[in-house]
C-alpha cells in the first residue's frame, strides 16, 4: 500500500515538473518576461528601450489585470520587457473619455472606446489608422470580432474585449422564469425592477421590447421608446450602475438587466441568480484598442496593442475582467467552465439576433440625451409641487432676510 | 419626572445625530474586512484586502498624487493667503470689502464652474503659447492640477485668518514697533504667533479639500489620475473593497490627527489657565 502510494506520488510529481517544463520547451521563439507571460519572440520589443518614452494608457476602471487580488501585473511586465513607461489612467464611460479628449489639452496613446464611440470618434478624425504590420498579434483576433459597422476594415480598432447585455433574474423572488424584456414591465415586479443608468443601454432594452432597432434613425423613433421608459418608471426600484453587483447578490431586487461577464460574477457569488438572454434580442459590444491622432508616440502605441493581443496577456486579462476574449488562442486555453459558458460565449443562435450600438446622429443623439434626462426628472404628479414649494420657501427666505435688514436699519437710526 | 423625559430625548437626538455620522463610515471599515468582494453580506473576516491595497499600484499612484498635490496646493495657498489676508487688512474700508466679496466668488459659485472655467483657460494658454512654444509640453497635468487647487483653497485661507487678525490687537503690532522691531520683526514676532492657530486651521481645510476634491480635478488633471477619480472610475465594474480599506485607514490616521491635536491644545490652554491663575495670585 505504501509503495503503490509512493509510486503514484512520483509519477504525479514527474507529470507536474513535465506540466511545469511544457511551456519552457514550447517557448523557443518566445521570450518569458514573468513566470505567467511569455509573448513572441519575433517581435522587436527592446526598440524604445532606454529612450526615455512614455506611454499615456486611458481605459475603463478595473479593465486591465492589474496585479490586484493575486492577479498577473501586465503593466508592469510591460514595461520589464520594453523599457516603456506607462502612466495608466481610467475612465468611467465612453461620454466622459470623449469628452477628455475633446476638451483638448491631453493628448493619450491608447484608449479603450466602446463600438459606437469608436464610429464617432472616427467620424471626427479623431482617431489614428493603424499600421498593422506594427500589430502581428492582431492577426489571432477572431474573424466574428472584426469588421463591425462602426469600423468595417478595423482601420482604427483593434477588439479588446466583447460581451452581451442579458436580463439577471433572482429564481427566488420570480413566479416563472424570464425570458422577454417584457418581464421588466411587469406590475407583479413592482419595486424590484432595477434599469440601467445610462441612456443608450437603457434605451436599447425599451427599444428590443419593442421590436425595434436600439439605434434610432429619428427623433421621433427616440420619443416612442422613452415613452415606454417612462411608462416602465413605476415599476423600476432604482437606476443604478454599479449598484447593481450588490443589489442583485443580496437579494434586494428580482430582475435587473446587466453585462454577460458581470452576470458570470454575481451567480459565482450568488446562486440564486440565473442569466437570460431576451428573446427579443441583445446588445453586443466590442470595447477596442484604439490610438487618438494626437498621439505623441504612435509607434510606441502599437506594441502596446500588440502586447495586448498576446496570449498570454489576453488570457490574464480575460480571467481578470471577465467578459468575453475576441482572441481565438486565449479562449482555448480557458477553464471548461468559463470556454463552454453559454453565458459568456452564447450560441450562434443569440448572437444571430444580438445588435450592435452604431453612432447615432448628431441630432437624434442630442434628442436622446434630452429625452432621457427628461424622463429621469419624470414623475407621475409631485414634481410640479415640488417646484412650487421650493419658490415659496426660497422667496419666503429672502423676504425674511429683507424685514430683518430693514428692522436693524430702523433700530440703528434710533 | 417630565425632566428625566427630556433628558432621555435629548440623549436619543444626539445618538441619532452621531449615528448618521459615523454609521456609514463603520460599515465601510466593516466591510473592509469582508472575505467575499459583496457590500452586503458579510461571510468571513480577512486582511487580504489591506495586503492588496499596498500592492495595487494603480491606487497607490494616485493616492501619492493626491497626497501630493494636496500638500504642495495648501502650503503655497496658505503662505499667499496669509499675504493676502494682511495685505487686504492694510486696505481702506470700500477697497476692504470689495476684495472680500470677490475672493468670496469662487467658494459660494459652484465647483463645477470653476473646474471647468479652469480648464478652457489653461487649453486657451496652451494653444495661445503653442504658437510662441512658451509653455513645456507636459503643461496640462501636474501644473494645471496644482494651479486649480491652489486657486479653490486660496478664499478659505483668506476666510480662515482675516477674523484672527480682525480679533487681533492691532496696537500689539505698534508696540512691537515702539519697543525697537522693524516692521519686518514685528510681523513675524507679535502678528505670526497670534495668526498660528488660524493659520494651522486653514492649512488642514485646504489639505481635506484638497484631497477631497474630484470635479476640479477631474477638468484640469491631463493624464494623471487622483484618489477620487480613480474610485470613480471604477463604477462601471465594481468598486473594489481595497478602497473601504484605504479609505478606513485615512480616516484613522485622520482621526488620531485630530485627537493629538486637540490633546496638546488642552494641554496647553491648562499651562496658560495656570500660569495666569500664578500671575493673579501674586
Amino acid at each position: 500500500m505504501k509503495k503503490q502510494l509512493r509510486a503514484l506520488f512520483c509519477a504525479a510529481l514527474v507529470l507536474l515538473l513535465s506540466l511545469g517544463a511544457a511551456p519552457a520547451a514550447l517557448a523557443e521563439d518566445q521570450i518569458q518576461v514573468t513566470e505567467d507571460i511569455s509573448v513572441s519572440g519575433d517581435y522587436d520589443w527592446k526598440r524604445f528601450e532606454g529612450q526615455g518614452v512614455t506611454l499615456n494608457v486611458y481605459n475603463w476602471g478595473l479593465y486591465i489585470s492589474d496585479g490586484s487580488e493575486e492577479s498577473v501585473d501586465v503593466i508592469s511586465a510591460f514595461e520589464n520587457l520594453t523599457g516603456i513607461k506607462v502612466n495608466y489612467t481610467t475612465f468611467d464611460s465612453n461620454e466622459s473619455l470623449y469628452a477628455k479628449i475633446k476638451s483638448g489639452g491631453v493628448s493619450y496613446d491608447v484608449i479603450v472606446p466602446s463600438d459606437y464611440m469608436v464610429g464617432k470618434m472616427i467620424e471626427e478624425g479623431m482617431l489614428a489608422p493603424l499600421d498593422y504590420s506594427n500589430i502581428p498579434n492582431a492577426a489571432g483576433i477572431g474573424a466574428e470580432y472584426l469588421g463591425w459597422p462602426f469600423d468595417e476594415e478595423n482601420t482604427y480598432s483593434v477588439p479588446y474585449m466583447w460581451g452581451t447585455t442579458g436580463l439577471i433574474y433572482n429564481t427566488t423572488m420570480v413566479q416563472e422564469a424570464p425570458d422577454s424584456w417584457a418581464d421588466m414591465w411587469d406590475v407583479q415586479y413592482t419595486g424590484n425592477v432595477l434599469m440601467f443608468n445610462n441612456s443608450r443601454d437603457a434605451y436599447a432594452v425599451a427599444a428590443k421590447k419593442l421590436g425595434m432597432s436600439l439605434n434610432p434613425a429619428s427623433v421621433e423613433e427616440v420619443d416612442r421608446v422613452i415613452e415606454e421608459l417612462k411608462a416602465q418608471k413605476s415599476v423600476v426600484q432604482a437606476y443604478v450602475m454599479d449598484e447593481i453587483f450588490d443589489k442583485m447578490e443580496g437579494g434586494e431586487a428580482a430582475l435587473a438587466p446587466y453585462y454577460a461577464g458581470d452576470a458570470i460574477t454575481m451567480i459565482q457569488d450568488n446562486p440564486d441568480l440565473a442569466f437570460v438572454f431576451p428573446k427579443e434580442g441583445v446588445n453586443f459590444f466590442v470595447d477596442s484598442l484604439c490610438i487618438p491622432a494626437n498621439c505623441k508616440n504612435k509607434e510606441a502605441a502599437e506594441m502596446f496593442l500588440n502586447y495586448m493581443c498576446e496570449p498570454d496577456v489576453g488570457l490574464a486579462n480575460c480571467e481578470f475582467i471577465g467578459y468575453s476574449t475576441p482572441i481565438g488562442k486565449v479562449w482555448e486555453r480557458l477553464d471548461d467552465e468559463l470556454k463552454y459558458s453559454e453565458i459568456a460565449y452564447p450560441s450562434q443562435e443569440v448572437l444571430d439576433k444580438a445588435e450592435a450600438f452604431t453612432t447615432l446622429s448628431a441630432q437624434v443623439n442630442s434628442a436622446l440625451d434630452t429625452a432621457w434626462s427628461d424622463m429621469k426628472s419624470y414623475d407621475e404628479g409631485g414634481s410640479g409641487w415640488m417646484v412650487l414649494v421650493f419658490l415659496i420657501l426660497a422667496l419666503a427666505i429672502s423676504v425674511f432676510n429683507i424685514w430683518r435688514r430693514v428692522r436693524k436699519k430702523l433700530r440703528n437710526e434710533y | 419626572m417630565k425632566n428625566r423625559h427630556l433628558r432621555l430625548l435629548q440623549r436619543t437626538y444626539v445618538v441619532l445625530i452621531f449615528c448618521f455620522m459615523y454609521l456609514p463610515i463603520l460599515v465601510l471599515a466593516v466591510f473592509s474586512f469582508n472575505e467575499s468582494k459583496s457590500r452586503t453580506v458579510f461571510t468571513g473576516f480577512t486582511l487580504d484586502w489591506y495586503k492588496s491595497l499596498f500592492t495595487n499600484r494603480m491606487i497607490l499612484s494616485a493616492l501619492a498624487l493626491s497626497l501630493a498635490v494636496a500638500l504642495v496646493s495648501a502650503v503655497v495657498a496658505t503662505v499667499v493667503g496669509t499675504m493676502a489676508t494682511v495685505g487686504i487688512s492694510a486696505m481702506g474700508r470700500k477697497s476692504q470689502l470689495f476684495i472680500n466679496n470677490i475672493s468670496y466668488m469662487p467658494v459660494v459659485n459652484p465647483e463645477i464652474i470653476t473646474g471647468v472655467s479652469l480648464m478652457l483657460l489653461f487649453v486657451f494658454l496652451q494653444n495661445w503659447a503653442s504658437k510662441f512654444d512658451a509653455l513645456p509640453d507636459a503643461f496640462f497635468g501636474l501644473p494645471t492640477l496644482l494651479i486649480a487647487h491652489i486657486t479653490f483653497n486660496l478664499p478659505y485661507v483668506i476666510f480662515n485668518v482675516s477674523p484672527k487678525l480682525r480679533q487681533m490687537d492691532s496696537r500689539i503690532y505698534e508696540a512691537a514697533l515702539d519697543l525697537g522691531c522693524t516692521p519686518r520683526q514685528a510681523f513675524f514676532k507679535a502678528v505670526l504667533p497670534e495668526l498660528t492657530p488660524a493659520i494651522l486651521s486653514a492649512f488642514l481645510i485646504c489639505l481635506t479639500y484638497s484631497i477631497d476634491d474630484f470635479i476640479i480635478s477631474y477638468f484640469n488633471c491631463g493624464t494623471l489620475q487622483t484618489l477620487p477619480i480613480a474610485i470613480y472610475s471604477m463604477t462601471r465594474k465594481k468598486v473594489s473593497p481595497e478602497i473601504n480599506a484605504l479609505s478606513t485607514i485615512m480616516f484613522l490616521v485622520i482621526l488620531s490627527i485630530i485627537l493629538i491635536s486637540n490633546a496638546l491644545d488642552s494641554r496647553r490652554y491648562k499651562r496658560e489657565q495656570g500660569l495666569g491663575k500664578a500671575g493673579e495670585g501674586r
